[in-house]
Parts: C-alpha cells; structure tokens; sequence
C-alpha cells in the first residue's frame, strides 16, 4: 500500500512575535496509507483545522513538508494543489456557489485543476452524468440540476459539497467538521452519504469531528489533538473496541490533565 | 404664478421628441459601457473606480488614432486594447501589492489623467470632424447611430453571454461569488480578478471610443461619473427587468435590460434638460438617484425586520396583556 499524506515535522505559527502570537502546530507529523479513513478529535484551539488547512494550502507552513500522493506540496499554493485535494467545509455555505446552478457548481469542481479555456461550462453530456451522480445523495437533486445553490437547504449544499469533492477521485478528502452546523438527522444523512462515497471510491479521507461517537463508529483510525500535537494514535482492532469512556480517558492521560472541561467539550 | 405658467408655457413638447432619438444612440453607447461596470459590480462584485478614466482613454485613442489615418474600427480594438491594460494594472495593484480594489480603481484613474492628456498631445480635447474621417458612429446621422448602438449593443452582449457561459467565464462567476470555494476548486482567483477588471475596462474604453465618435470629439473629462452612470444603467436595468420578467430573467435578458438601463438613463437625462433645469444639477441628480436605488434592496430588508418593528410588536402586545 502506498502512503497517500506524509505529514513530516510541520510547524506553524501565527501572528509570530506579536501580541496575538499563537503557536498552532507543533513538529507534526502523520502518514496516511491509501484506503485510510482517520478521523480527528481534539478540544477547540487544539489545531485540528490548522491541520486539515496546512494540508490544504490555506496558508504557508513554517517549517516541515507535506506529501500528497507522492508529490510534495508544501511550497503550493490551495489552488495549485487544489487538483489533489477534495474539501468539505464547516459552514455549508463555503463549499458551493450560491448564485450559480447545480449543474455550474459540479462542472467547476469536475474541471478541478485542468485549465480552464473557452470550451463550454457545462455539457449535455455531463448533465446527464451529473444527474445520475445526484442520485447517490437520495436528495432529488437530480430534478433541481439547474435550481441555484443557494435556493437548496444547509444540508443539501453540503451533500452537493461532499459529491464535488469526489466528482473527480481525490487523493485525499479533507472534511472539517462539515456535519457540525446540520441538525441531526440531516448530518447523519451527510454521514451515511460519506460512509458511501468513501467506501465506494476506496478514499483517503482525513475527518475532523466534535462528535466522540462519530469519530468511533467511523473509519479505520482515530487521531486526537492538544495543544498543536497529535497526542493519541489509535487504529486497526484497538480502535474497533473503543468506547466513548475510553477515549476520555486515555484523552485524560495523554494530555495528563484534568479533564472535566475538556469532557464537556468533547462530549 | 404668471411666472410659473410662462415656464410651462416656454416649454415644448416637439423640442423633446427632438431630442429624443440623439438620447438614444447616446444612451445605447452609456448602456454598452454598462455592461463592463455589470462585470466588475456584480460579476466580481468590486466596484471599479477605473472606468471613469478609461472610458476617456477609449475616446482619446480612437480619435487620435483616427486623425492619423486609421479605420475607425481598428482604431476602438486598440482603445479596447487600451483598456484591457488599464484594469489589468487596477487588478495587479489590487491582487499582487494588496491594495483595496477601490483605492485601486482611484489610483488607476488618478495616473490615467496624465496618460490620457498624453495621448491627446497634451491638449484638453482633440475634435474628429465626420467631414474628413470616416466614422464608425455620429450624432450627424441619428437614426444609423442607434441602429449602430443596437448593433454593437447586441454583439457585446452576445459575446459576453457566450464567455461567461465558457469554463473561463464560469471560473470567473465563481471567483466573484465565493473566492474560497473557488480556490478549494484549483482556481487561481487573483488571475481571473485581474482578467475580469481588464475586460471590463476593455468594454468601456471600447464604449469611450464610441462617444468620442458619436459627440464628434474626445475630451479629458469625458469619462468623469462613468461609474455612477454605468452603476444607474445596472440598477435600473435590473430594476425594470425584475418587474417585467421576475425569475424568468436570465443573464442575456439581465444583460439586455443592462443596455436598456443606460438608454432609460439617459432619456431621463434628455427630459430634465428638456425642463430646463441648470444641467450643473445633473450629477447631483444622478448621484441621488443612484444612492436610492442602491438603498431600496436594504431599506427592503429592514422594513421586513428591524429593531423598530420589533419593540413596536413588543410594546403592542404589552398592551393587550394590560
């Protein structure tokens, strides 16, 4: 199997050497295999989405590297890199286009880092493909194909989000908390949609989750953040036999501090 | 009184209808350069300050160019030219040294003064006679030029449907309306920044050529209040095409009404010059017509729900308790 993400030694500070300095990622480093599914938990501030966002490209690293798929990224700009990288935002607002269609919005992330000339935005051809690609979420999107995104509900943007992320097969997903501003029975119809199409595209997929429960029941491996660290590795059978208690506690060890707030924070 | 009644009186209903076509073809060459202002406002959503100086390069390109021999036509691609340039340097200052695009847009028009007085041989204003050149439009013959407008006029709009409907234009649209979906989706924003304010310049220095023709002269302030122009021919385009189309109004209808905009514009110009008020008010009228348009979407908003309305229901209810 091959390593799709080498995280190695990353460091990233923000707002260095003034008063707001915050240092954010501390000598991190991962190693994700082909097929993996990890999700990752960890208190606020703990720099779980500094992870996901140096990986994406958001901003530049200070020091370390970082390997998609065989090619080292590190000195890429998001959008350069963008052609690796499936994303699903926290707020499902950020993933889509509002005021473009459906069919718009899946056309742009189908042409995710090929160059964009003057051929035709949109197919007939795709539509109908995209149409069928739809189905999967059991949304009827797939009879909205030109409504425009922002007349669709939060949960359907992020589902719309999650199939973009995927219309061309990513090396890796980054999903950042992307069922936390959904109800519950709408994040868990998220979640099953990316039970699918994980499972079905065989992706390598990097979770963020506030949910304990969640960040269990799915995936092969379970990655817990303090402090700008990764303070807890677990995966395979040990994971498969994890308890919400447990992970409490082995939280409460690996960071050798009262737990109490952090409880409630996790919960 | 018998004041009033001989101001009525001095008034002619035929000096209007005169008027009224020149107020067209005039308004079809604003509603052309509206329909780059379209780009930058509600494209890009960036309001561009440039075009007020390169509407005035388009018209001192085409006529210098013209009265050094030049075919008319070739003559506006090189103002087109022109204005391509000047919104690439708004959108370089813009994305590669971090200034706001409206400071941007200030600056670009400030430099373009100089380089407009430059072009026309450090003179104030340069006239092209329709006796000794050719020209592509002039107000010597009306009814050509508006049906020269209403040619150009479609012929933009058809190119920019087609291109906004390419995969260039949709990453364009997509830039404008969420930058950071747009990245997530390999799109480099700060390029296609630079290409929509370039292109957007382009049209209305193409626009600009067409009224230097038109009035028969290019001149330094020509440009002045472009902007507001183009900003009033959107608005009120978008205005009228909501009402009479609703959500039936698709991009080639918004880009039409865009059009008709600048002509409703400036017949409105033509009608108030027409009641003889001092045409010193005009950009004082403009600009308020503008700022009423532009308030109604919020002032909309908030008579729905606001703070006010509220307490009122608040205090209403308190009442009804007592």
């Amino acid at each position: 199997m091959n390593n799709m993400l080498e995280i190695k030694n990353i460091y990233k500070t923000f707002n260095p050497g003034t008063i707001n300095e915050k240092v954010a990622l501390v000598d991190v480093s991962l190693t994700l295999k082909e097929g993996d599914f990890v999700t990752v938990i960890g208190g606020n501030g703990a720099g779980k989405s500094t992870m996901l966002n140096a990986v994406a490209g958001v901003w530049p690293i200070d020091t370390g590297s970082i390997v998609i798929g065989g090619t080292d990224v590190t000195g890429l700009p998001d959008y350069s890199r963008a052609y690796l990288i499936g994303r699903v935002f926290q707020d499902p607002m950020t993933g889509t286009a509002a005021t473009m269609q459906i069919d718009e919005n899946m056309a742009l992330a189908a042409r995710r880092g090929k160059r964009r000339g003057l051929g035709w935005g949109v197919t007939g051809k795709e539509r109908d493909e995209y149409r069928e690609k739809l189905k999967i979420l059991e949304l009827g999107l797939e009879d909205r194909l030109t409504a425009k995104v922002g007349l669709l509900s939060g949960g359907q943007r992020q589902a719309l989000t999650l199939l973009m992320a995927t219309l061309q097969k990513p090396r890796i997903l980054l999903l950042d908390e992307h069922t936390a501003a959904l109800d519950p029975k709408t994040a868990e119809k998220v979640l099953n949609a990316t039970e699918k199409v994980v499972g079905r595209d065989h992706l390598t997929t990097m979770m963020i989750t506030h949910n304990m429960k969640d960040a269990i029941q799915h995936g092969n491996r379970l990655i817990m953040m303090n402090e700008g660290r990764i303070v807890l590795d677990i995966s395979g059978e040990e994971k498969k036999k994890l308890t919400v208690e447990d992970l409490l506690h082995k939280f409460s060890v690996a960071t050798e501090e009262e737990f109490s707030n952090d409880q409630a924070l996790l919960g | 009184m018998g004041g009033i009644a001989e101001y009525f009186a001095s008034l002619n209903p035929a000096n209007l209808l005169g008027s009224m076509p020149a107020g067209i073809a005039q308004g079809l060459i604003w509603g052309v350069m509206a329909l780059g202002v379209y780009i930058t406002f509600r494209l890009l959503d960036i309001a561009d300050l440039s075009v007020d100086g390169t509407f005035t390069t388009g018209g001192a390109v085409t006529v210098m160019l013209i009265l050094a021999g030049w075919n008319p036509w070739l003559a506006m691609l090189m103002a087109f030219i022109a204005g391509l340039a000047a919104g690439a340097v708004t959108g370089l200052l813009n994305t590669k040294l971090g200034i706001p695009a409206i400071l941007a847009g200030i600056l670009t028009q400030f430099g373009l003064y100089s380089i407009n007085l430059a072009i026309m041989g450090m003179k104030a204003n340069q006239a092209v006679s329709v006796d000794k050149f050719s020209l592509a439009i002039t107000s010597r013959s009306v009814p050509i030029a508006i049906l020269m407008g209403l040619v150009i006029a479609i012929a933009v709009i058809g190119i920019l449907y087609w291109y906004f409907g390419t995969e260039s234009g949709s990453a364009m649209r997509a830039t404008g309306c969420n930058p950071t979906m747009s990245k997530a989706q390999g799109i480099n924003i700060n390029n296609m920044k630079i290409l929509g304010l370039a292109l957007s310049n382009g049209i209305v220095a193409f626009a600009g050529g067409l009224m230097a023709q038109f009035q028969g002269f290019a001149d330094i302030n020509m440009g002045r209040g472009s902007i507001v122009i183009g900003l009033a021919a959107v608005i009120i385009g978008e205005v009228i095409g909501e009402a009479i189309l609703g959500k039936h109004l698709n991009f080639a209808g918004r880009l039409a009404f865009v059009t008709f905009g600048g002509v409703i514009y400036y017949l409105v110009v033509v009608f108030v010059l027409w009641m003889k008020l001092n045409s010193n008010f005009l950009k004082l009228l403009t600009a308020v017509v503008v700022a009423v348009f532009l308030a109604v979407p919020y002032l909309r908003a908030n008579a729905r729900t606001s703070f006010k309305k509220a307490g009122r229901n608040a205090a209403a209810v308190g009442k009804e308790a007592r």
